[in-house]
């Protein structure tokens, strides 16, 4: 009940017959209706695509800020420089390996977490409760917390830890950047993706549960042939708004640290923001957000139809 | 017809005998998931405790897990001028989100209750925009606001937080519009009642609950933002995410400070995610999971 249900998109079936029938009055009646959703749109086209059709322009562009009155129509050359960058190449791929390894981590371990959470057991809303919590956490500074009390080499938490087991002087942020940015990363998404399953297993039919159990299917059987297939949609869901949400992942590569050493943890946010605000190469900067933009519409797509497909696939089957 | 009398015979002792054990697995089960609750939340918990302490005590080689807990550095945090960013992120959250929602309702109402035609092409174009990735935008938004002079304006954060959360808001909002059922309108237009008077007085008093969730969503998202804060402020209009980065000093402890810091800034949209939970999945996923 609570979950996934697809609304009968109501009326969404272009122009229906009235249409032929009386045109003027269809089209007073269509402006009525277009009436409340012209601000938002306006604005929204306004704000949001303004810029990145600016971006694209500026990619075209040799403009350093730092030699005013340099700048110059050079056409593609900037992304010819990006793609022989073999600094954006690295950072790309710290980009994918955050967003892919985060999202993995994050999945494994929350559906875990949702799977301890769906039985009924004392406490199991406070349970919920403090899990939730790193995800809303305001990322700065949960970034922070990272940096200095965990993973601070000097007197972190996991140094003590490392050092019950004789392990010292270990500098997780400067020895594994990355890792340690995913750390903090999982440990914020992993209440996403908990909560998208668990809402997932909510759903379940109860019954048809019940009913496999009574046959005397095993929990692991009925987890891989009934459980997971039903969360395979949420899973999927989760993990396509994960990618697009953690494609802007900035805060913990700007706190923890500063996408070093060199460009080991830099990504790709963050890696442009250097080469503009720090570098003020704008044109290649702006080159660099295209790619970015042209890279993310793959999982974009995917992830438009995943959402589209939950919202229109019950319409279907009714 | 022997197999299904066994089968029927062994179920319920079956189930007699996977009940026993199960009670005792439950016991643990329900430990194991206290313990991994706990030890997931731990970082939260160790923040505030760091908060209450001195300085000395914060930076021990050994955690430090009793002290006498004291307000120092909530006062030292307060004391530095922490005032205008709090105002200024209250102002940015408090206004983008009133601006999402006058914007934001009408327009999911437009897509779902008396829809548009072209609806579908009006929401893929909404939920679309969240799809761009904001540095890619980012340089020219840059070089605009500062051609007109809006550099360092909070204002210049209310308009990018509103368009940053409206795609969220429209696309929950039509969720909760479409759960409105269509007899209940039906029967208002019947009696004779205007569409702006079925809107107010049947539509609006059903939706309120998800009205209240999506806005604490929106100030949420803007709460805690600090890509655009960091790159369109500086000191005039810096939000408190932006603020915090200004507690990490080089020299000296800063731990505690830092840390009374992180709770101030944490707690507002802490309260807000908790009050919000159960609709939380549902503004993530644009409404596609209730």
């Amino acid at each position: 009940m609570s979950t996934t249900v697809a609304e009968p998109t109501t009326g969404v079936s272009e122009s229906g017959p009235l249409r032929s029938k009386q045109d003027t009055i269809s089209r007073a009646e269509g402006w009525r209706r277009r009436g409340p959703l012209l601000p938002a749109l306006v604005f929204t086209i306004v704000v949001t695509q303004i810029p990145f059709a600016v971006t694209l322009f500026y990619s075209t562009q040799s403009w350093n800020l730092v030699r005013p009155g340099s700048r110059s129509f050079i056409g593609l050359d900037n992304y010819v420089a990006v793609f022989q960058d073999s600094q954006f190449r690295e950072v790309a791929l710290n980009t994918v390996l955050l967003i892919v390894g985060t999202v993995l981590i994050s999945v494994v371990l929350g559906l875990l977490f949702a799977l301890l959470l769906d039985r009924a057991f004392p406490g199991r809303g406070v349970v919920r409760t403090l899990l939730i919590t790193p995800f809303l956490v305001t990322p700065v500074a949960a970034a922070l917390l990272w940096k200095t009390s965990m993973l601070s080499p000097t007197n972190g938490f996991l140094q003590w830890i490392l050092g019950w087991f004789g392990i010292d002087g270990v500098d997780v942020l400067s020895s594994y950047p990355l890792a340690a940015v995913m750390a903090e990363l999982v440990w914020q998404w992993t209440p996403f993706m908990m909560l998208l399953i668990l809402a997932g297993l909510q759903s379940m039919p109860r019954d048809i549960l019940e009913a496999a159990r009574v046959d005397g299917a095993t929990s692991f059987r009925l987890f891989r042939e009934l459980t997971l297939p039903h969360l395979r949609r949420f899973i999927e869901l989760g993990a396509v708004l994960g990618a697009i949400y953690l494609v802007n992942t900035f805060d913990p590569v700007y706190m923890m640290t500063s996408g070093g050493p060199g460009v080991a943890s830099a990504n790709l946010p963050f890696y442009i923001y250097q080469r503009a605000f720090l570098g003020f190469d704008i044109g290649q900067a702006a080159a660099m957000g295209v790619v970015t933009v042209v890279a993310t519409i793959i999982v974009s797509t995917l992830a438009l139809r995943l959402i589209f497909k939950t919202f229109t696939g019950n319409e279907e089957a009714a | 017809m022997t197999a299904q009398m066994s089968a029927a015979k062994r179920s319920p002792e079956s189930a007699e005998t996977t009940r026993r054990p199960g009670r005792r697995t439950g016991a643990a089960l329900t430990t194991l998931t206290w313990v991994i609750a706990v030890g997931f939340f731990f970082p939260v918990l160790w923040m505030v405790l760091t908060a209450f302490k001195q300085e000395k005590d914060a930076a021990t080689e050994t955690p430090t897990f009793f002290f006498s807990p004291t307000l120092d550095q909530f006062r030292a945090v307060l004391d530095s001028g922490v005032g205008t960013a709090l105002l200024n992120s209250l102002f940015a959250t408090v206004v983008s989100t009133a601006l999402v929602l006058a914007l934001g309702v009408p327009a999911a109402f437009a897509l779902s209750l008396r829809p548009v035609r072209k609806t579908k092409d009006a929401l893929f174009f909404f939920i679309s925009t969240k799809m761009l990735p904001v540095v890619a935008a980012i340089i020219p938004l840059y070089v605009i606001v500062g051609r007109i002079g809006m550099l360092d304006n909070v204002l210049t954060l209310v308009v990018l937080y509103t368009a940053m959360n409206l795609p969220i808001a429209i696309w929950m909002m039509r969720s909760f519009f479409l759960e409105v059922p269509g007899e209940l309108l039906e029967a208002a237009s019947m009696d004779g009642a205007s569409l702006w008077t079925s809107v107010r007085e049947v539509i609006l008093p059903l939706v309120s609950p998800g009205i209240a969730a999506t806005a604490l969503i929106c100030v949420i998202f803007s709460w805690n933002e600090f890509f655009l804060a960091v790159n369109m402020t500086a000191v005039e209009a810096r939000t408190v995410p932006v603020a915090l980065v200004g507690f990490m000093s080089g020299q000296g402890l800063f731990w505690a400070k830092l840390s009374a810091a992180s709770v101030m800034a944490a707690l507002p949209v802490v309260i807000c995610g908790w009050i919000a939970q159960n609709k939380l999945v549902r503004g993530l996923s644009f409404g596609a999971i209730k």
